[in-house]
């Protein structure tokens, strides 16, 4: 029986390298495509004056909800999220401890979306009656990028040199006071970066303010107070793609775009911040 | 001296404040866990356990009401199968390539480009496979509508791929130097070496990623919400993968806004919930412990 | 370029050559790691190479199997022959060189599989025939580097519970199985406690037969005990070159002289 001519491995070789390559492009190209599509498809009908208008359609409500929404996650977020950081990385022992939390917050980084709405809607909307408002669905959100604050800022917190740590105990100071005046200090610059690069995460979320957070409104769509329902972009492209008619299709298009340069222009000024930082820094 | 002395007790509560946030992971999982469940138990007042996760029929607003989970895990696992037969392939050969083959140059875009493209938020890709690639598929495929399972899969593929690239990257590049070396050293060419040690050597790393990708599958909402159809229907066979089909998160995050709170409905929703977190629990710490145990590999 | 050679004590053997270096110099980017290195390296015996740490020992080595291609701000000028053809030609297979010139490393890396798949890890590579005669390659390999009694009973066990000197020579046994010309050990017993040392030497004096040896040693002793050819390397250049005996006992140049006696480095 004849054999089949053997492939050598220099043959082999090369399929092998020219299917990663092709499997490569498949990840990254249609995506790019797409939103390339996108955006050529949205900039026909984006104009200043859709972003600024606040009537049907108009994209003034959804981005000063979005932005009420992520300001307010930050605020209630950085506290805690910092906070456990610091407990991490300057107070706690490797342990059982720590393990458990470790293991919590991978935990908390996965669960799904959705599960945080409905979370939200029984702790926040219905136990803690704050309703369907702004306040509930920042507190949502806060809980979702909260295992991504703390493993950003306990990666910032742990950059900073140990020698000026123990610069500062031989000096006599305490553990609060050689964080407060040394540790801190110097991490902040990065806490502050990876908590944009977290919440950043919340600005493109819709499914956590689904039932605790997100309206459509033709009639009265700014939040007065904390404890009023919010138009937010995503929210708003999810309607008009699925809910809503006779809106017109490049205004559909051009609201993707809006809420895609959002998300990345957020997470663009974080990483270009993070290099500034980087840069500047003298250790 | 009384200065010093308030000072030291100002300190105390700081310090006791920053443990208990050290913990508030722990006390976030188990708050969710048993608000889950709270709301979640009193579904047995309208069901059984044996209806509600063999039932066949899922019409929650029917009279008598039908809550059978069946059809909405099987859709779940329908479009998180397809999604993972695409993404776990194409995820792991971009990460071998992007972290063996690339040149530097192309190392140094891909690498933040992928992760870029793992920022792009869910709905987005709904967006765009109910408008763009559904219709087009449809077309190409001859199929009556736009919307089916295996539209879910592929736009979820697309929004797993950077997490499983990313992750298994990370494995790959931990591998020792010194393996590919010795190995090189043998005789052995580059993707030989690739092939018979280092993936091995990166298999738990890999095995996270997937995972990670995995749980990211299953608890997609949007995507999936936009674009599967949500006919809460058994699938079927193959074909399945081409008619609509309604998953678990799908079911929440369309139903929820309907459903009278307190009602039996509402509370299966949250057991659906309750299964999602189950479900992404078990992943996450298999994932995890894999994850430690390639840390202690790598050596 | 190559005449500061000619001043050095520079003695190419006789009989016949497996390896020639021309005018061979290395570059780390603008760092000169080697500098106009022409030395001829006798077939079946063993050179062995000395000098200080630093001085290009592990470089020069691994300008004979191309590993430094591996190192990308690595450049090499000058050409490299086996058995007269040259290993930088645009064509030459790496990987065929590799499977010609087998390395050892100094620190063992054994593949985290079983000692058996480590063993048969080259064989299998370049398609190697039926069951039977990979067992037999590998036992053969694992004899010849002595280490067949300590592990014939364990083959399954992964190689990453062996002691650091059977890691060693498990490394060896792995190269032997792929059937090189020519071994390049990097400082091979530098993990290694004297009596397994001693093995390895032993183990060298009869694989002298078959292979062509380049061993790198920071042991004076274990250079004169093995080698019969010796090479001084110093800052990258190869300050002198020839018989062992004639280094050791009757240095021409006053560095080496230094050198062996313990006076530097
Ligand atoms: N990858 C590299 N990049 C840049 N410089 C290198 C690299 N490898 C080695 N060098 C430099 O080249 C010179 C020779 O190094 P080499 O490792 O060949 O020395 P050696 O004689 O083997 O030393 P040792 O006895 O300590 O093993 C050293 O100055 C070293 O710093
Ligand atoms: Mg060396």
């Amino acid at each position: 029986m004849r054999v089949l001519p053997r492939v050598t491995p220099r043959i082999s070789q090369a399929i092998a390298f020219a299917l990663l390559w092709m499997a490569a492009l498949m990840v990254i190209l249609p995506v790019t495509a797409l939103l390339v599509v996108m955006f050529v498809k949205g900039r026909g009908s984006l104009s200043w004056s859709l972003v600024t208008s606040t009537e049907a359609g108009g994209l003034l409500a959804p981005i000063v909800g979005t932005t009420a929404l992520v300001t307010l996650t930050a605020v209630i977020v950085a506290p805690v999220g910092v906070a456990a950081a610091i407990y991490l990385s300057e107070y706690a022992r490797a342990g059982r401890l720590v393990r458990l939390i470790r293991l919590a917050i991978v935990n908390l980084a996965g669960v799904p979306s959705v599960v945080y709405g409905l979370f939200g809607l029984a702790l926040f909307v219905m136990l803690l009656h704050f309703g369907r408002c702004l306040l509930a669905g920042a507190c949502t959100m806060a809980l979702l990028v909260l295992p991504l604050v703390i493993t950003a800022a306990e990666e910032a917190l742990r950059q900073v040199p140990r020698r000026l740590r123990e610069a500062s105990f031989a000096l006599g100071a305490t553990r609060w006071q050689t964080v407060r005046r040394v540790v801190l200090p110097n991490a902040l610059p990065g806490i502050i970066t990876g908590l944009i690069l977290s919440v950043g995460r919340a600005a493109g979320e819709t499914a956590p303010i689904l039932f605790t957070a997100a309206f459509y409104s033709l009639t009265d769509p700014f939040p007065k107070s904390l404890f009023d329902p919010i138009e937010v972009l995503s929210y708003r492209l999810f309607v008009i793609a699925t809910e809503v008619p006779r809106i017109e299709e490049g205004e559909k298009w051009a609201t993707a775009a809006v809420l895609v340069a959002l998300v990345l222009g957020l997470n663009a000024l974080a990483v270009i911040a993070r290099a500034r930082l980087r840069r500047a820094r003298r250790w | 001296m009384v200065k010093q002395r308030a000072q030291r007790g100002w300190e105390w509560l700081i310090e006791r404040a920053i443990q208990v946030a050290g913990a508030v992971a722990i006390i976030f999982v188990l708050m969710i866990f048993v608000f889950l469940l709270r709301d979640a138990l009193p579904v047995f007042k309208a069901t059984t356990a044996r209806e509600l996760l063999a039932g066949k029929d899922w019409l929650p607003t029917a009279e008598p009401p039908r809550f059978g989970f069946l059809p909405l895990v099987l859709g779940s696992l329908y479009v998180t199968i397809g999604a993972l037969a695409l993404a776990m392939p194409l995820g792991l050969a971009c990460a071998a390539f992007i972290s063996e083959v690339a040149p530097r140059w192309m190392k140094e875009v891909l690498k933040p480009g992928v992760e870029v493209l793992a920022t792009v938020p869910s709905v987005v890709f709904g967006f765009l496979g109910l408008l763009l690639v559904g219709p087009w598929l449809a077309d190409v495929l001859n199929l009556p509508v736009g919307l089916f399972a295996a539209l879910g899969s592929l736009m979820l593929a697309f929004m797993a791929m950077p997490t499983i690239v990313s992750v298994s990257e990370d494995a790959i590049r931990s591998v020792p130097a010194a393996l590919r070396e010795n190995s090189l050293a043998l005789g052995a060419t580059q993707w030989q070496t690739i092939w018979r040690v280092v993936l091995p050597a990166a298999r738990s790393g890999i095995i996270a990623g997937v995972l990670l990708g995995v749980g990211r599958a299953i608890g997609e909402t949007m995507t999936v919400l936009m674009v599967t159809g949500n006919a809460a229907v058994i699938p079927e066979g193959l074909k399945g993968l081409l008619r609509p089909v309604r998953t678990l998160t799908a079911t929440i995050a369309g139903e929820m806004g309907e459903t009278v709170v307190g009602s039996p409905h509402y509370h299966a929703l949250f057991a659906m919930g309750l299964i999602l977190f189950l479900i992404a629990f078990l992943t996450n710490t298999i994932a995890d412990a894999a994850i430690r145990r390639s840390g202690r590999l790598g050596r | 370029m190559s005449e500061s050679n000619t001043d050095r004590p520079i003695e190419q053997p006789e009989g016949e050559i497996k390896i020639e270096t021309r005018g061979l110099n290395l570059f780390y980017d603008a760092f000169r790691a080697l500098t106009d290195i022409n030395v001829a390296i006798p077939a079946r015996q063993i050179t062995a190479l000395i000098g200080p740490s630093g001085c290009g020992k592990s470089s020069f080595l691994r300008c004979l199997n191309r590993m430094n291609d591996l190192i990308d701000d690595a450049r090499v000028e000058g050409d490299v022959l086996l058995d007269g053809g040259s290993i930088y030609e645009d064509d030459t297979d790496v990987a065929q060189l590799r499977k010609r010139v087998g390395m050892v490393f100094q620190t063992p890396n054994p593949f985290p599989m079983s000692i058996y798949d480590n063993v048969a890890y080259g064989p299998r590579l370049h398609g190697f025939g039926g069951r039977d005669s990979l067992g037999e390659v590998v036992e053969k390999s694992l004899r010849g580097a002595a280490l067949w009694d300590e592990v014939k009973d364990n083959l399954r066990k992964s190689a990453l519970d062996l002691s650091g000197g059977q890691q060693q020579r498990l490394s060896i046994a792995r190269v032997l199985a792929v059937g090189p010309d020519v071994l390049l050990m990097d400082e091979p017993c530098s993990a290694l406690d004297p009596t397994a040392t001693f093995r390895i030497e032993e183990l060298m004096l009869e694989l002298m037969e078959r292979y062509t040896i380049v061993i790198v040693t920071h042991n004076m002793y274990q250079a004169s005990r093995v080698s019969q050819h010796t090479g001084f390397f110093l800052l990258g250049e190869l300050i002198e070159y020839g018989s062992t005996v004639g280094i050791f006992e009757n240095p021409k140049d006053q560095r080496t002289d230094d050198y062996v006696r313990g006076r530097f480095g």
